[in-house]
C-alpha cells in the first residue's frame, strides 16, 4: 500500500513538471515569435550608426528613414490581411499607381479638389474588393487572380493619365506627403506620412487581435474547410481582407501623390508588391497563413528601410544592394520555414 | 519455443529529465502477432520510434535481433536491422507510381537512367504474393485506402524486413478491407514473419493477437498469451482501474414523459444527393441518443453532411421540432441550433495553431462580442476556464494551441465549442476515434448528461460496443439507403449480430 501511495504522488508530480517545462518552452517560442525579428533591426541599425561614423542616428536621418518606410508599412499592413489567410496580393503597387492617378485627377476639378483623397482611397479599395470577389466568389487561385490584376490594373492607371505624368503643385492636403506633426516645438516632430502609417498599423491591430473578424481571419488562413464547418462566412472573410490591402494600397496612392504632388501611372509604385511581401515574411507572418502578428509586419518595414537607408550611407553601390536586399528575403523565407516546424502543427 | 527474433531489455528513453519509457522489456517471436496497448502518451510510439532508429534509448538499454545486440540508428538503421514500420499517416507519394514509391531512395539506374522495367519487375511478385489488384505502373493517387496498405506492406517485404511493426492500420479502412487486411497479416505471421499490432481496438486484437503487451505511463504492465485476453483485463491493465461502468447511461427517454410526447426535434425527411445518399429520412427526439450504424462508405457523415448544408442536397428536407427548415450552409445549421462534430477533427475541426480559447469561443464568438463585433474576451476566457473544468480537459492554459493536445482533450475542446453554442440537436460522427480509454468514457458521460438536458443526440459511429452501450435507438444505414432500425428494449439490449446484418445486407452472419 505505502508503495502504491508513493506511485500516485509521483505521477502526478512528473506530469505537472512535464506541464511546466510545456508551458515554459510555449512561453520562449511566444517571446521568440513576438519579438522576432526586433533584434535584427536594432543590431543592423548600430552596425549602420558604426560603419557611417555615426551618421545613422541622427534626428535628421531617422526622419527619412521612418518617411521612407510610411507607404511600404501601409501596404505591408494591408498585404499582412492577406497573407494571414493564406493568400497573397501581387496587384497592391498597380493599385497604388492607379490610385494616385484618379486622386490627382480629381484634385485639378477646382469644386472637387477636396474630395481627391477619399477618392484615391475608394479607388484602391474598389479593385481590392474585385480582387477579393473574384478569389472568393470564383474560387480562382490569389495567386493567379492578382498576379492578372498587377498587369491589368497598370494599363488601367496609363490610360487614367492618358499615359503622361499627371502634376498639381497646389494639391490640398499636400501637408501629408511632406509636413510634419510638430510634438514639442523645436525639438520633436513626426512626418505626417509616418503618423498615418503608425494609425494604420495600430487600427490594423486592433482588428486583427479585437474583432471577432479578426479572429475569423487566423481561422480562415489557419484551417478554411474547418472555418466553414464551423459556420464562418468564408467568402466574406476574404473579400474583407483583398478589399482592406486594396484600399491601403489606395492609401499609399495618396500619400505618395501628396509627397510628389504628380504621378505616372506607368512608374509609380513599381514592385512595392515585393517591399510589402517582405516586410510580412520578415515580420514572422507565415506564408501558408493563420500565423502572423501586425508588429511583426511594422519592425520588417522599418528593417527594409533601415537597409536601404544604410546601404546608402555606407556607401554601397546600387546594384549590391539589390544582391543584398534579394538575401534578406531569401534569409526571411529559410526564417519561416524554421518557425513552422517549431508550431504546434503535430 | 524458438529463439526470439527481437528481444529488449530494459529500454529507456529520457526527455530531459522527463521518463517516456522505463525499463521496459518486449520479447516477440517470428511468426507471431503481437498486440502492443496503451492508453496514449503510454509511450507505444515512443517504443515504435526507438525500433525504427527515429529515438535513440537512454544508456543501459538493450535490443537484440537473433540473440545479436544492435545498435538502431537513423531510419536506415532500422530498414537494415529488418524492421518496417506502416504508419497511421502514410508515406507514400501519390503522385508516383507503385513501383516508384516500393523502390523510393533506391532507384535502380542504368548508366544513369532510371531503369523502370526492372523495378516493375521485381515488384510485381511481391504484389501478386500479397494478392494486390492492381499493378507496379498504378498511380498512387488511384488507389484506395487500403490498396496504398498493401503497398507500405510491399514495400517492407521487397526491403525484406522481417519484424512489421503495424500502427492503427485499420482507422481509415472499411470493414471489408480491414478483414482483408486481417487475412493478409494471417499469411505473414504463418511465412514467418513478426508482427507488433498497436490498436485501440479490443475486437481486433481478439482477432489477430497471439500475445498482447500492455503499458501504462511508460512502463510494462504485462503480457498476456492468447487464452488470458479479455477485454476487461485488458482495459484493467491500460487504466490501473476498474473501469466498471465503461459505457455511461444513465438517462432513459422512456422515463421521460416531455421527451415521448411532442414532434421529434430533428426529422431528416428523404434526404438525397443522388450519390452516397439515395433518399434517408431519421428522427431523433428531444433527450434521445440515437446511434446511425454501418460500415463505413454508407453514407452516414454525408447524409449528416447534407443535413448540416456542408454539401448541397438534391431532394427531401429537414424539420425541426416540426417546422420545414432550410438549411444550405452550416452556419444556417448553427442557426438552427444543430451543431456537428466532425469525424476527422485536425482536418476539418480544430485550428491546430490557434490557442484552445479561440478554438473553443470560436462559433460564439459573434454572439458574445460588444458594439457589433468588439471581441468579449473576459467572457471568452470564463467560457473556456468553464470547459476546461467541466469537461476535464487537461492542458498548462486555456492559452496553448490546440495542435499541442493528445487526440482525447483536442476532442473536448472540439466538442466544448459546440457545446457553447447550446444546441438542440447535437450530430457527433465518430466522437471518440483516435480518443484514448479514459477520454473515452469521458466522452460518453458527457452524452449522457446531454441527453439528460434535452439534448437530441445523434451519434454516427463505427464502433458497434460503443452504439449499444450508449444509444436509446440504432439506425442502420446500407449503400446510402436505411436498412432498418431497432430500439433498446427494457430487457433486451441492442444486437451487435443485427446491427452487422443490417449493415451488410446478409440475413445471417458468422459470429
Amino acid at each position: 500500500m505505502p508503495e502504491n501511495g508513493a506511485s500516485a504522488k509521483a505521477a502526478p508530480a512528473a506530469s505537472g513538471l512535464a506541464a511546466a517545462q510545456e508551458t515554459k518552452r510555449q512561453r520562449t517560442r511566444m517571446i521568440i515569435r513576438a519579438v522576432g525579428m526586433l533584434p535584427v533591426l536594432l543590431l543592423l541599425s548600430i552596425g549602420f550608426h558604426v560603419l557611417s561614423d555615426g551618421r545613422f542616428f541622427t534626428g535628421q536621418n531617422i526622419g527619412i528613414v521612418v518617411q521612407q518606410s510610411a507607404v511600404n508599412t501601409v501596404l505591408a499592413a494591408g498585404m499582412t490581411f492577406v497573407i494571414l489567410t493564406g493568400g497573397i496580393d501581387l496587384s497592391v503597387g498597380s493599385i497604388l499607381a492607379a490610385a494616385a492617378m484618379a486622386g490627382l485627377i480629381i484634385s485639378k476639378f477646382p469644386d472637387l479638389g477636396a474630395l481627391w483623397l477619399p477618392a484615391a482611397v475608394l479607388t484602391g479599395a474598389v479593385f481590392g474588393i474585385l480582387n477579393g470577389a473574384l478569389i472568393a466568389l470564383l474560387r480562382l487561385p490569389p495567386f493567379i487572380v492578382t498576379l492578372g490584376s498587377l498587369t491589368a490594373v497598370r494599363g488601367a492607371a496609363r490610360l487614367l493619365g492618358a499615359d503622361t505624368t499627371v502634376f498639381n503643385p497646389s494639391i490640398p492636403y499636400a501637408f501629408i506627403g511632406n509636413g510634419a506633426l510638430t510634438l514639442i516645438p523645436g525639438v520633436l516632430s513626426i512626418p505626417w506620412l509616418w503618423v498615418i502609417a503608425l494609425l494604420v498599423i495600430l487600427v490594423s491591430w486592433l482588428v486583427l487581435k479585437r474583432t471577432v473578424l479578426g479572429v475569423h481571419i487566423y481561422a480562415v488562413g489557419g484551417n478554411e474547410s474547418a472555418a466553414r464547418l464551423a459556420g464562418i462566412k468564408v467568402w466574406a472573410v476574404l473579400i474583407f481582407v483583398y478589399g482592406v490591402s486594396g484600399l491601403l494600397a489606395g492609401l499609399g496612392g495618396a500619400m505618395q501623390a501628396a509627397r510628389l504632388y504628380a504621378a505616372n501611372g506607368l512608374q509609380l509604385g513599381q514592385s512595392y508588391e515585393l517591399d510589402a511581401i517582405t516586410a510580412v515574411i520578415l515580420g514572422g507572418t507565415s506564408f501558408v497563413g493563420g500565423i502572423g502578428s501586425i508588429w511583426g509586419t511594422l519592425v520588417g518595414a522599418l528593417i527594409i528601410a533601415v537597409l536601404s537607408n544604410g546601404l546608402i550611407l555606407i556607401g554601397v553601390s546600387d546594384v549590391w544592394q539589390y544582391v543584398i536586399k534579394g538575401l534578406v528575403i531569401i534569409g526571411a523565407v529559410a526564417l519561416d520555414r524554421y518557425r513552422l516546424q517549431g508550431s504546434a502543427r503535430t | 519455443m524458438s529463439e526470439p527474433i527481437l528481444e529488449m531489455r530494459r529500454v529507456s528513453k529520457s526527455f530531459f529529465s522527463i521518463k517516456a519509457l522505463r525499463d521496459v522489456d518486449l520479447t516477440v517471436y517470428a511468426g507471431e502477432i503481437h498486440a502492443l496497448m496503451g492508453e496514449n502518451g503510454a509511450g507505444k510510439s515512443t517504443l515504435m520510434k526507438i525500433l525504427s532508429g527515429a529515438y535513440r534509448p537512454d544508456p543501459g538499454s538493450e535490443i537484440r535481433i537473433d540473440g545479436q545486440p544492435v545498435q538502431i540508428s537513423g531510419p536506415l538503421g532500422g530498414r537494415a536491422a529488418g524492421i518496417a514500420i506502416i504508419y497511421q499517416e502514410l508515406s507514400l507519394a501519390p503522385n508516383l507510381s507503385v513501383a516508384e514509391n516500393i523502390y523510393l531512395g533506391r532507384e535502380v539506374s542504368r548508366g544513369g537512367l532510371l531503369a523502370r522495367e526492372v523495378m516493375q519487375a521485381a515488384v510485381g511478385p511481391i504484389l501478386a504474393r500479397l494478392g494486390a489488384d492492381f499493378t507496379p505502373q498504378t498511380q498512387v493517387a488511384n488507389l484506395s485506402m487500403g490498396q496504398r496498405q498493401l503497398v507500405e506492406i510491399a514495400r517492407a517485404l521487397h526491403a525484406r524486413s522481417r519484424i512489421l511493426i503495424m500502427d492503427e492500420p485499420t482507422t481509415a479502412l472499411s470493414a471489408g478491407e480491414s478483414e482483408r487486411l486481417f487475412a493478409l497479416i494471417r499469411q505473414l505471421r504463418a511465412e514467418g514473419l513478426a508482427i507488433i499490432y498497436i490498436s485501440h481496438r479490443m475486437d481486433e486484437v481478439y482477432a489477430l493477437g497471439d500475445r498482447v503487451t500492455v503499458l501504462r505511463d511508460g512502463t510494462l504492465v504485462g503480457s498476456l498469451d492468447k487464452d488470458e485476453i479479455r477485454a476487461d483485463t485488458i482495459v484493467r491493465m491500460m487504466v490501473g482501474r476498474d473501469v466498471s461502468s465503461f459505457y455511461k447511461k444513465e438517462h432513459d427517454p422512456k422515463n421521460d414523459p416531455e421527451a415521448r410526447s411532442g414532434a421529434p426535434v430533428l426529422a431528416a425527411v428523404d434526404i438525397a444527393d443522388n450519390r452516397r445518399v439515395k433518399g434517408c429520412s431519421l428522427t431523433v427526439h428531444a433527450g434521445e441518443v440515437v446511434g446511425l450504424a454501418g460500415l463505413v462508405g454508407a453514407g452516414r457523415t454525408e447524409l449528416a453532411h447534407l443535413i448540416i448544408g456542408a454539401a448541397p442536397m438534391i431532394s427531401g428536407h429537414v424539420e425541426i421540432e416540426g417546422r420545414p427548415v432550410a438549411i444550405r450552409t452550416p452556419g444556417e445549421a448553427l442557426d438552427a441550433g444543430i451543431a456537428y462534430l466532425t469525424e476527422d477533427r485536425k482536418a476539418l475541426g480544430l485550428f491546430l495553431d490557434m490557442s484552445c480559447l479561440d478554438n473553443i469561443n470560436l462559433a460564439v464568438l459573434g454572439r458574445d462580442a460588444k458594439f457589433g463585433g468588439i471581441l468579449d474576451r473576459d467572457k471568452a476566457r470564463d467560457r473556456a476556464k468553464r470547459a476546461f473544468v467541466g469537461l476535464g480537459i487537461r492542458a498548462a492554459n486555456v492559452g496553448v494551441p490546440a495542435g499541442g493536445l493528445s487526440g482525447g482533450n483536442q476532442q473536448k475542446v472540439l466538442l466544448s465549442r459546440l457545446l457553447a453554442i447550446g444546441p438542440k440537436i447535437l450530430i457527433l460522427d465518430e466522437p471518440t476515434r483516435g480518443v484514448d480509454v479514459g477520454a473515452k468514457s469521458e466522452i460518453y458521460s458527457i452524452i449522457d448528461n446531454l441527453a439528460k438536458a434535452g439534448t437530441a443526440v445523434l451519434v454516427i459511429s463505427s464502433d458497434l460496443p460503443e452504439i449499444i452501450g450508449i444509444c436509446d435507438r440504432v439506425v442502420v444505414m446500407r449503400a446510402g439507403h436505411i436498412a432498418g432500425q431497432m430500439r433498446r428494449g427494457a430487457t433486451s439490449p441492442l444486437s451487435q449480430e443485427e446491427i452487422m446484418a443490417l449493415a451488410t445486407g446478409t440475413e445471417q452472419i458468422d459470429a
